[in-house]
């Protein structure tokens, strides 16, 4: 998989510190675990909280956390090294969010001619919201600016905007401010997973998705 | 150089400087070392406990989560790996995504650990090992060298429980601003640390 548009490095360090909402660290896990780059990214800022985390703060801890924690290490299994890839159609943290289910047997809900949505639900706290979206080829998604923070994986098929081509393992990973007009090419129906903020901005944005696509 | 000749404070420095707690760890994960283990405790659990209260965890589940990471670095011992980052920073995520967890637990969803997207060779790409020659001392040094508004802004996402939307809001700049800020600090953060190399 050659993968060309990856994370911002400003979402790196988000993630890494542990401050990304729920949805959009989820789309980080599944474009880290298809690309080696942002694989490397991501240990390196994860280094910088590892170094925060030696030096910088120190809260004392009771005796009764330390003694029931050594009292513990007997019931708890020791896991050995072992390798970990899943072969398939997605990763592994989105098949798990999926119950393992294929793509094509989610309950997709048709929003427009050519346009089908599906709705993965995050925990009850979390202000955001994730998403798959399944386009025809050929279609256009009309210009959107991006309402807070916005990052879309693209799982299957391609699509082009004036930032390029993007395809399978590509992720768009955009200022709210950048506006942009993707067209989903080749043969393939385009599948992307989406992590929006602010759901009311969302609702917005997607209606107006409904009326203005082209093909089928 | 004879133990005796030591002072009291390089004795300190020796015990938490980065191959002394790879000592550590490497000794639970071959020969179960409880001593090596309680050492470990002694030194991270007072910072992972701040780091949970940083992040909005009250004492009683800041303690909740040290004894679960604590936990997690028993059992996982075996899994670190000395070339792709400190102790530290090994421990730094494992508590990192035992308190994401938590937050996603009111659904069924486990967090997929951070092994979990590992190479399935166990090879390490060039750019992956960045072990030794970053230890956790120089990255406190370059951070200190970076402007003060960026340096701000990376601490504080380490450090508080804020998304970048919030901080945008807070410091009321556009979302963009705090992104292009974070980004540019972060940026010149790794420059440094490759100069160190
Ligand atoms: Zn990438």
């Amino acid at each position: 998989m050659t993968i060309s548009h990856h994370l911002d490095d400003a979402t790196l360090v988000a993630y890494a510190s542990g401050n990304l909402p729920e949805a959009h660290g989820i789309v980080v896990e599944a474009h880290v675990a298809m690309c080696q780059a942002c694989r490397a990214g991501l240990r390196q800022a994860e280094g910088v909280g590892g170094a925060v985390l030696a030096d910088q703060m120190e809260a004392p801890v009771s005796d009764v956390c330390r003694s029931a924690t050594l009292a513990s290490l007997d019931a708890v299994l020791v896991q050995s090294p072992r390798a970990k890839t899943s072969q398939g159609e997605v990763p592994l943290v989105l098949s798990r969010l999926l119950n393992g289910k294929p793509l094509a047997d989610l309950a997709w809900k048709k929003k427009a001619p050519g346009f089908s949505m599906f709705n993965i639900p995050t925990s009850k706290g979390s202000k955001t919201q994730l998403k798959l979206l399944s386009i025809k080829p050929g279609a256009a998604i009309p210009e959107h600016g991006h309402g807070g923070e916005e990052i879309t994986l693209i799982l299957k098929g391609a699509y082009r905007d004036h930032m390029g081509l993007y395809q399978a393992g590509d992720v768009a990973d955009l200022d709210e401010d950048v506006e942009h007009t993707p067209i989903v090419v080749g043969e393939e129906v385009c599948i992307c997973l989406v992590a929006v903020e602010a759901p009311t901005r969302f609702k917005s944005i997607w209606a107006r998705l409904a009326q203005p696509f082209v093909g089928i | 150089m004879a133990f005796s000749a030591l002072t009291m404070a390089e004795q300190v420095r020796n015990q938490s400087a980065p191959d002394h707690l790879a000592e550590l760890l490497s000794r639970v994960a071959q020969s179960r070392d409880r001593g090596a283990f309680a050492e470990l405790f002694d030194h991270f659990a007072p910072r992972v406990k701040a780091f949970m209260m940083r992040k909005g965890s009250n004492a009683e589940q800041a303690e909740d989560l040290v004894q679960e990471t604590m936990l997690a670095v028993w059992s996982k011992s075996q899994m670190y790996v000395n070339e792709r980052g400190s102790v530290a920073t090994w421990i730094f995520t494992i508590a990192r995504n035992l308190r994401i967890d938590k937050l996603r637990r009111d659904k069924a969803q486990l967090y997929q650990d951070i092994e979990d997207f590992d190479a399935p060779d166990g090879k390490i790409g060039a750019d992956e090992a960045m072990g030794r020659s970053q230890e956790d001392n120089y990255v406190n040094k370059a951070l200190a060298q970076i402007p003060a508004d960026q340096r701000e802004l990376l601490i504080l996402s380490y450090v508080e429980d804020v998304t970048q939307s919030e901080i945008a809001l807070k410091l009321n700049l556009p979302l963009g601003t705090v992104k292009s800020r974070m980004r540019l600090g972060y940026q010149r953060l790794r420059k440094i640390l490759e100069q160190v190399k």
